[in-house]
């Protein structure tokens, strides 16, 4: 039996239409888009569409778009290209203790270099409060990096809330908008933000393809060397097959968004009913009203993480939690330990299921009497 | 009535090493369901973030990868602590020389372990130890492997029937060469990998080190059984009775060996010879017994045990006591018995169950500097 993929927030299926983008470009438009001739204008072309089409999508112009590897790169970017370049302005940085490991192993590592950076607690629902980003903004505060959605509860933050208090502050304001691109609309300049991270394979593009968003006159130290690529942001050949696929899933947001998360949403709710039909003891983590359509995280009193996730893999129903250690094993979650305490059973006993384009309705109901099935046989 | 192999799922336990690759690899070519898993049961992440037990589970990926089965990963760092290291760090406050490897088959492999692997539907666990399980009127007898050079029933000497029943040791019948031709022929990504050495959570690190982290080390004296002082010692804990290595005790004469303890008042004993005589004992008392077929122990009775791994096979006759415990007595006096250390009973290839080392005993009396 197919297995049922209920993962989607870690990656999606490329969408059909982005491959039928790709194909005649990774077949046909080989040349370097820096070469002054015609193979190199040619593929040059491409990346100046998508550039437009994807600046359009979030009200920016074409300038502020920085094509990256992925949201990674772009978290990376945003927090050490400004740290480096504003260092001497200041030196502390605010963001949150549940974002990305995008985004928090690149803060640890600059506090190593030596900056100041503060980690604002989230309570029980994993939102941060606007009045404790305004109580820890100092004068040299030089950036606050701030999550859309949280990739394992799906919690939105208050981003357009925070955006309106930094307009009287020197910080830039960054946002990880991995999770919230594709499923919120989003106008950087009503959001209030000056970069903003997302990652193509996320929205049913290619991997190994994002951008930084990166106001116009903001400056940031490239991290790469040894090309005049993205206006010296971001040296190296660009992907051009990825970015026209990136061009095209962004697209198909553009006409699809509300249709999609309407589907998710009953999906959610489908697959929710079913384990309370088949009388599941189980609990959901976060806050189901001020959350994204397509992720649900799941605690299972009685139940661990790994037995759940082993059991329902050999079920074919794949799902996720927290983040896996080198060694294979799964470590506790630390958005539920910064949600609840490290000490709650929660971090251990919860999977986040994330639905989308791969699924349909009859895999929710079957999917979760699977999920039924394993946990009243394990408690 | 027994199922198909198609229909039998097995849970491999998988270290990264040859042996339960070839084990998996064995059961896939069964046709069984299988299923590979990946321990990690020691903590030993460094300032990197990497735990070196990374190495070995990408070697299972990669093996698991060429049989095509699917693998995971389960943590039991807890239970290992809680269980093993606990114990093997009270061993060694005591003065006794821990055997971690039978408590970890106890508590972790063939416990914690196997409940895992009976909660994802598995039939049996599998490993890649040497050994074999006979199914015989509805009993379960355990027996020594083929290669009587690697058979590992004295590491297994504390499994139960219940556990046995579950079992699989698919290596019981072959040699090691044998396991490691067959990785080769199938091109294993583990077939010309080294076999680990040690004691698991210790690795290649240095004993001492390692023991030092946990344990106050009490420096104190080196004497002989006549009070002589032949030197100072770095702490009890980091010397087994019959060590010759690392005393640094010169001289005229034969070497110098380590023959007891004295936990009260810091002296480590040792006394010239391999063959000195206090190094031999005629009998010892062992505790922890588990007898691998059901039943009470009623009658004495005369078998061979080992008092070491690979060691060879000694004549025995096993006495019950009153308060449970065993007294075993040696045809031939043995060498360096060892408290904390397990004994183990045979029947020809059959084992017949073990139990923990606990006094040692010569004409009739407890030799006091072994325990």
């Amino acid at each position: 039996m197919e297995p049922i993929y209920l993962d989607h927030a870690a990656t999606t299926p490329v969408h059909p239409e982005v491959v039928k983008e790709m194909i005649p470009v990774l077949e046909h438009t080989f040349g370097n888009p820096s070469s002054v001739h015609h193979f190199g204008r040619q593929a040059r072309k491409i990346l100046d569409e998508s550039r437009q089409v994807i600046a359009e999508s979030i009200g920016a112009n074409e300038k502020e778009i920085v094509y990256t590897s992925g949201g990674t790169e772009a978290d990376n970017m945003a927090l050490i290209g400004v740290a480096r370049k504003r260092q001497n302005e200041g030196k502390h940085i605010i963001t949150t203790s549940i974002e990305h490991h995008a985004t928090l192993r690149t803060a640890e590592y600059l506090e190593k270099e030596g900056f100041e950076v503060t980690y604002l607690p989230v309570d029980e629902t994993g939102r941060i409060s606007v009045e404790d980003v305004k109580n820890h903004l100092r004068e040299d505060t030089i950036l606050v990096s701030i999550m859309y959605v949280n990739n394992e509860v799906g919690t939105i933050q208050p981003v357009q809330e925070i955006g309106e208090l930094l307009k009287e502050h020197s910080a830039y304001f960054h946002t990880d908008a991995v999770q919230a691109f594709g499923t919120l609309p989003i106008d950087v300049n009503e959001l209030g933000v000056d970069l903003l991270s997302v990652s193509a394979h996320k929205i049913y593009g290619p991997k190994g393809i994002g951008f930084l968003y990166v106001r116009e006159g903001i400056m940031l130290q490239a991290l790469q060397h040894g090309g005049e690529q993205e206006r010296k942001r971001r040296a190296g050949t660009e992907n051009t097959a990825a970015v026209k696929g990136f061009q095209k899933a962004v697209e198909l947001i553009g006409q699809e968004r509300k249709a999609r998360n309407h589907k998710y949403s009953a999906f959610k709710k489908h697959f929710l009913q079913t384990l309370e039909e088949q009388e599941v003891n189980f609990s959901i983590n976060g806050d189901e009203q001020n959350s994204v359509s397509s992720i649900v995280n799941i605690s299972f009193p009685g139940t661990n993480v790994e037995s759940l996730l082993t059991n329902f893999d050999l079920s074919g129903i794949a799902a996720s939690s927290g983040s896996a250690c080198t060694a294979g094993s799964v470590e506790p979650s630390h958005v539920l330990s910064e949600m609840y305490s490290s000490r709650d059973e929660r971090t251990t006993n919860s999977i986040r299921f994330s639905f989308g384009n791969a699924n349909d309705e009859e895999q929710m109901g079957r999917s979760a009497k699977k999920v039924a099935k394993i946990v009243h046989r394990l408690t | 009535m027994k199922k198909e192999p198609k229909d039998t799922r097995v849970v491999v336990g998988m270290s990264g090493g040859v042996d339960s690759s070839v084990a998996a690899l064995l059961l896939k070519q069964q046709g069984y369901d299988v299923v590979g898993i990946f321990m990690k049961n020691w903590d030993d992440t460094d300032e990197f973030g990497v735990c070196t037990a990374t190495e070995d589970f990408e070697d299972v990926v990669r093996v698991c990868n060429q049989l095509d089965i699917p693998y995971y990963s389960v943590n039991f760092e807890k239970q290992y602590w809680d269980k093993v290291f606990t114990y093997f760090l009270d061993e060694y406050k005591a003065g006794r020389t821990p055997n971690p490897d039978v408590m970890c088959n106890k508590e972790i492999k063939f416990k914690a372990f196997l409940d895992h692997a009976l909660s994802l539907g598995a039939d049996y666990l599998a490993t890649g130890h040497y050994a074999r399980v006979r199914e015989r009127n509805g009993q379960f007898e355990m027996l020594r492997g083929v290669d009587n050079n690697k058979d590992q029933t004295y590491f297994l000497n504390q499994l139960s029937q219940d556990v046995l029943s579950k079992v699989m040791f698919p290596l019981g019948e072959m040699d090691k060469k044998e396991v490691r031709e067959i990785a080769k022929e199938n091109n294993l990504a583990t077939a010309t990998k080294k076999d680990s050495t040690g004691i698991c959570f210790i690795g290649e690190r240095n004993f001492k080190e390692f023991l030092s982290e946990y344990l106050p080390a009490q420096p104190g004296k080196m004497k002989t059984l006549t009070g002589e002082v032949k030197g100072d010692h770095d702490g009890l804990m980091y010397y087994t009775i019959g060590q010759r290595h690392g005393l640094g005790i010169g001289g005229s004469g034969e070497p110098w060996f380590v023959i007891g303890k004295n936990l009260e008042d810091n002296v480590l004993y040792v006394g010239q010879g391999y063959h000195n005589d206090h190094l031999y004992s005629d009998a010892l008392e062992a505790t922890d017994i588990n007898w691998i077929l059901p039943g009470e122990l009623n009658e004495p009775f005369t078998c061979t045990a080992k008092f070491r791994y690979r060691q060879q096979d000694s004549k025995v006759t096993v006495y019950p006591m009153e308060n449970g415990d065993i007294r075993v007595e040696f045809a031939e006096p043995q060498r360096a018995i060892t408290p904390g250390q397990a004994v183990v009973f045979y029947e020809g290839d059959v084992c017949l169950g073990g139990a923990t080392i606990d006094r040692v005993i010569k004409n009739e009396k407890y030799i006091q500097h072994l325990a």
